[in-house]
């Protein structure tokens, strides 16, 4: 089972708070600027919910 | 039939403290009270994007929600206007009684207003609500002569944001800086700076004596004898905690409500409620990577933080009640543990976007550390010499990574 994460990069502002709650999906590349997993195993799904809920911008979506 | 957690505030902070209770175990009854009409929504879009936007409604700012909390009992509209904690009931202002097993403060705050000889309001806005940016985005277009009192986080946020709809606008205020007090003299001077080049008048160590019009505001009298045009004025001046509701009870609400280190509700005759909790903006609480002084933390993350903590707790309470195995030591290590975050905020104003860790408001040094001013930097915070704090313009993962350094 995966889950399909979903950001909104018109809304996104790499403040990359979601690399914390979700380490395996989201990180800042060398730019500073937000790269993540578009599907990850649904073991993550808890992870990328916290990770939605801390992101400034609110730009991160589980795609259902 | 048990009687429901019962959260008051309908906020952001109420949602994440209800999902919490229900991802930490809690499936007994939950009942959230608001008092503004909407389901929960985030409010800093209100000074930046939302504002600019073509259109301010609900379904821009409202937070996703989960199945978890789909039998969450939303209470909305009706205004919580006391409550007994003695006797464990809460009272709504349309004589509503409810009856409750664990109540949760979250009421959070409204914005001040100044009150002036020629007390005018039309054309006199605040940005706390979902209805106050719909209103303010309704007055706001090109020419439109704006005023905003006050230099903190949301009347600059606010100017930037008039400013970019083509607005002339003058921020007002008493300090010699824009969020000095958290920023620091340099960066303060430097966001400044920024929002001049972009248009934004200043008139700071300045106050407003008085409005000008007749049926709405024309303009506005400052303290040195000088007057601007005005259509639009903004008060940005700061919050006072909503918790007169609690009002008569054994607790200590002077600028918000006291907690210990778990955000229960200190009582004023000694010790703490073991079913009355605070979270959010109006929890006045201590936190042991800084200091044992209680402090109200009006940052982004304070509700999502003190949500979780609370939720979890509460969640183990009565786990321990229903005689689950191995709550009681659980619980013991959360207690123990205690709450602890590291506050975090950001801002957006013109092309300073700002991120920032710690608590940089008690500290007595600042110092850039990398980058230049005028480009992408970032600040060190110190009190007393030791680090409580890490503010950056870009550069985020290097301010990222000042996260975890305030770990006592």
């Amino acid at each position: 089972m995966t889950i399909k994460i979903d950001v909104d990069m018109t809304k996104c502002q790499h403040y990359g708070q979601c690399v914390f709650e979700a380490p395996n999906i989201f990180r800042l590349n060398s730019d500073d600027k937000l790269e993540y997993v578009a599907e990850a195993d649904d073991s993550e799904r808890a992870n990328v919910e916290a990770a939605i809920d801390v992101c400034p911008m609110q730009a991160i979506f589980i795609v259902e | 039939m048990t009687k429901p957690v019962v959260i008051v505030g309908a906020s952001m902070a109420g949602l994440r403290v209800a999902e919490a209770l229900r991802r930490f175990g809690y499936s007994g009854p939950i009942t959230a009270i608001g008092d503004e009409p909407h389901a929960p929504y985030n409010r800093p879009p209100l000074s930046k994007e939302v504002l600019a936007g073509e259109t301010v409604s609900h379904e821009t700012v409202a937070f996703p929600q989960r199945a978890a909390t789909a039998d969450v009992g939303w209470v909305l509209g009706n205004r919580a206007v006391s409550a007994d904690l003695e006797h464990q009931t809460v009272t709504t202002a349309d004589g509503s009684v409810f009856e409750y097993s664990t109540l949760i403060a979250a009421t959070g705050l409204r914005p001040k207003r100044q009150h002036y000889p020629n007390n005018l309001q039309a054309g006199r806005h605040v940005i706390r609500t979902l209805d106050d940016a719909i209103g303010l985005r309704a007055a706001l277009g090109p020419g439109v002569r704006v005023v905003v009192l006050g230099a903190g986080f949301i009347g600059c946020e606010t100017a930037a944001t008039a400013r970019k709809l083509g607005a002339e606008v003058t921020i007002v205020a008493p300090g010699a800086l824009p969020i000095n007090r958290i920023l620091g003299a340099e960066l303060a001077a430097e966001v400044m700076r920024r929002q001049q080049a972009e248009g934004v008048e200043f008139r700071m160590k300045r106050s407003v004596a008085d409005l000008i019009g007749e049926a709405r505001i024309e303009g506005v009298l400052l303290d040195d004898g000088s007057e601007l045009p005005c259509d639009v004025f903004i008060e940005a001046i700061g919050s006072h905690c909503n918790t007169e509701w609690l009002d008569g009870n054994d607790v200590e609400i002077t600028d918000g409500v006291l907690t210990d280190s778990n955000l229960r509700a200190v009582k004023a005759s000694g010790g703490a409620w073991d079913n009355v909790f605070a979270i959010g903006d109006v929890a006045k609480f201590p936190n042991p990577l800084f200091d044992d002084l209680a402090r109200r933390v009006e940052h982004w993350n304070i509700p999502t933080e003190s949500g979780k903590h609370v939720g979890q707790l509460v969640a183990l309470q009565h786990a321990v009640a229903a005689g689950t195995d191995g709550t009681a030591d659980q619980l013991a290590t959360h207690v123990a543990a205690g709450f602890r975050p590291v506050p975090s905020f950001w801002s957006d104003q013109f092309d300073v976007h700002l991120l920032a860790f710690g608590l940089l408001a008690i500290a007595d040094e600042a110092k850039l550390v990398q980058g230049e001013l005028s480009g992408d930097c970032v600040f060190e915070y110190y009190r007393g010499g030791k680090l409580v704090g890490a503010a950056g313009i870009g550069m985020r993962s290097v301010v990222q990574g000042y996260r975890n350094a305030f770990a006592s």
